[in-house]
């Protein structure tokens, strides 16, 4: 479970969270959605651990650990999982290589046994085979003249083969056709379990209707301003921010 | 003892013309070593100072460490090899060239021939001693051509196939080492050197090769220099490649406190080829410097030049690269690049491309990169669980992978990603 109590962010000297409360419980997606600018992927990186963030204030419970001392790679260990909006490319590291050795890193710290490379080929082939994703893309450089799609494919195989606890997608949406948000969307539902839980990061209501959350937060500026049940998503459809960011004003 | 001292005391005792080590003496004692002397600095040696190589005194004596032992760190293919302990034929160490089942001679006294298809001398039977270098320009190939005793000289008959052959130098002592080779392929004739040097202690490893790669043949240069963190590394090559040759090389600098790997490579037939391409690994207080001259002297020539630095520490790398294009040399392509990775903000690197352009059709083009791990996919990599030292291992190799591709053959490119792993693991101790 994670829980998140009065969590302030800043970068340089630019506050971006402004005291976030949020519960996900074992088992829940939940959305986020907000403007431009309201700090939700800069919840993701937090969340994540990424360095150029510093946390001011508040504190990050996940499976009653502390999350905000653990490193980068610890919370990935303990199960946080980030589809990165904009995925980074690694021009010279093989894609196939790279899942291996983030796949391994994972099992090693949590106690399992390590996959050769014959048995990691065959279960990265069943997952782009899932994930309708082209064989040669495990040949590739990572995400390196992977078109839009297919670098968010791709952050789905290394969530599908890591097997997180804490999915955050960021906008994971982004850019997809409809086809291509369905099958995102499937690989996110097809990890579904009363382990697993997600906090999916969307401008549109569209994703939500394949990716049905538990609940739905919006952030504006730096705080949820609302939550509410699924329906929340439908009336931003039809009303706008706007009204609801009057009104918390 | 002095290096002029101790050339003294050997007059008349070494091979060679002797003409020729008088005249490279006199060159030596005008000119000093570089950066060691007063007068005017010279250009060439503009950011490699050898002035604590000039501080230093190398005497011979009885080995002090195991050149086994030595070997035995290296990482060695499963061919041929000829090795060099403290700059003399090592008959013991080798492993010779079994060819039509017919073995080479072994003496070391004898040349080392084998009949018809692959000729192997000592450095006392070279023909070829001094006729591609110019030991009046350069200081270092003075010296070697003052003192140089031992060495090997390779002759790869027309259209002959050598496959691969080592060339290894073994340090047990701490003295001054000026082992000279002459590699001669005859037309169509093909072979894959490679060149490894390792030792213990305080030495000084001046080496001089002499390359004539004839018509159509084709010469891979494979050097991987791991000296011993306290030894001075100097190599001079001049390769001349003829028409339809080609001369492939790549330098793997990774040892030594002081390194210069120093190439000149002369396309003096049409269509000929040179790779000049080079990584250099360093770390605390080393440095390395990798100097190039590609001479375009016939037309359709190609050159190709990656060299890559990755730097951590305090230390230092040099690139300087300059491609000549002669007025006949039309059609000339050229490229260059020159690229760094600083792991540390106290490391620094040189870098000095020239073009020199007296043709007016061809294509020549240069360029450098400087730059630091980058902090975003670091990031990614991590936030996938791999630990903070792996993910920067995994992007250091990345960086280097572009130039370690032009090595085709798999058995010697991994060899060198051995090498390239055995130097990471030191730089994390």
């Amino acid at each position: 479970m994670l829980e998140i109590r009065g969590l302030s962010a800043c970068i340089g000297d630019k506050e971006i969270l402004k005291g976030i409360d949020l519960t996900v419980p074992q088992g829940e997606i939940h959305a986020i959605m907000g403007p431009n600018g309201s700090g939700k992927s800069t919840l993701g990186y937090v969340l994540s651990g990424r360095e150029d963030y510093t946390v001011t204030g508040g504190t990050v419970t996940f499976n009653g650990a502390n999350l905000l001392e653990m490193e980068p790679e610890a919370r990935a260990i303990a199960g946080v999982f980030l589809a990165f909006q904009a995925p980074i490319e690694l021009p010279g590291v093989n894609n196939a290589n790279f899942l291996r050795t983030a796949l391994n890193a994972v099992r090693r710290a949590r106690g399992e046994a390590e996959l050769d490379a014959v048995q990691f080929l065959k279960l990265a082939r069943a997952e782009t085979k899932r994930l309708h994703m082209r064989d040669d893309m495990l040949k590739r450089n990572v995400n390196v003249g992977f078109s839009g799609g297919e670098k968010k494919r791709n952050e789905v195989l290394q969530m599908a083969l890591l097997r997180p606890k804490l999915a955050i997608l960021d906008e994971t949406d982004s850019g997809l056709d409809i086809d291509a948000l369905k099958i995102v969307a499937d690989g996110v539902n097809a990890l579904r379990s009363a382990e697993f839980s997600a906090l999916v990061i969307t401008h549109h209501q569209r994703l939500l209707d394949h990716l049905v959350p538990h609940r739905v937060h919006v952030l504006s500026q730096g705080r949820i301003i609302r939550s509410g049940g699924p329906e929340l998503a439908k009336e931003l459809e039809q009303s706008g921010y706007a009204s609801l960011i009057a009104e918390a004003a | 003892m002095t290096f002029l001292e101790r050339y003294e005391t050997l007059l008349g005792k070494l091979p060679g013309d002797s003409a020729l080590r008088a005249a490279a003496s006199d060159a030596f004692r005008s000119a000093g070593l570089p950066g060691a002397t007063r007068g005017r600095p010279s250009e060439a040696w503009k950011y490699t100072s050898l002035r604590s190589l000039a501080e230093t005194r190398f005497r011979s004596g009885e080995p002090k460490h195991e050149a086994e032992t030595i070997l035995a760190r290296l990482p060695l293919l499963d061919v041929p090899r000829l090795v060099f302990v403290d700059g003399e034929f090592s008959d013991r160490l080798s492993v010779h060239i079994a060819n039509d089942g017919d073995g080479t001679a072994k003496s070391a006294e004898a040349p080392l021939s084998s009949p018809g298809s692959l000729k192997i001398a000592r450095f006392a039977d070279q023909p070829d001693f001094g006729t591609l270098t110019w030991p009046d320009r350069e200081p270092m190939v003075a010296l070697n051509t003052m003192l140089a005793e031992d060495g090997v000289s390779l002759h790869i008959p027309a259209n002959h196939d050598c496959g691969t052959i080592q060339l290894i130098s073994v340090a047990t002592t701490d003295a001054d080492l000026h082992p000279r080779h002459t590699i001669r392929l005859d037309a169509g004739a093909k072979l894959t050197l490679i060149e490894m040097s390792a030792g213990e202690g305080v030495y000084f490893l001046n080496t001089v090769a002499e390359i004539h790669v004839a018509d159509g043949a084709h010469l891979t240069h494979i050097r991987l220099q791991d000296e011993s963190l306290t030894a001075f590394h100097i190599s001079t090559t001049y390769a001349e490649v003829a028409a339809t040759a080609t001369y492939d090389s790549f330098t793997l600098n990774i040892g030594a406190r002081l390194c210069r790997t120093e190439v000149h490579a002369t396309l003096a037939g049409e269509h000929a080829t040179a790779h000049l391409n080079a990584v250099q690994l360093l770390m605390g207080a080393q440095h390395a410097d990798f100097t190039s001259v590609v001479g375009h002297l016939a037309p359709h020539g190609t050159s190709r030049q990656t060299v890559k630095n990755v730097l951590s520490g305090r230390s230092r790398g040099v690139f300087q690269g300059r491609i000549e294009v002669a007025r006949a040399a039309q059609k000339t392509d050229g490229y260059q690049m020159n690229q760094a990775l600083l792991l540390s903000p106290d490391a620094e690197i040189d870098s000095k491309p020239e073009l020199e352009i007296f043709a007016d059709d061809v294509k020549c083009s240069h360029g450098a990169t400087v730059g630091e791990l980058d902090a975003e996919q670091i990031f990614y990599l991590r936030s996938r669980g791999v630990p903070d030292a792996e993910a920067r291992s995994i992007l250091v190799r990345a960086f280097l992978s572009e130039a370690l591709d032009a090595v085709t053959d798999e058995a010697v490119r991994g060899s060198l990603e051995r090498a390239v792993e055995s130097w990471w693991q030191r730089n994390k101790a």
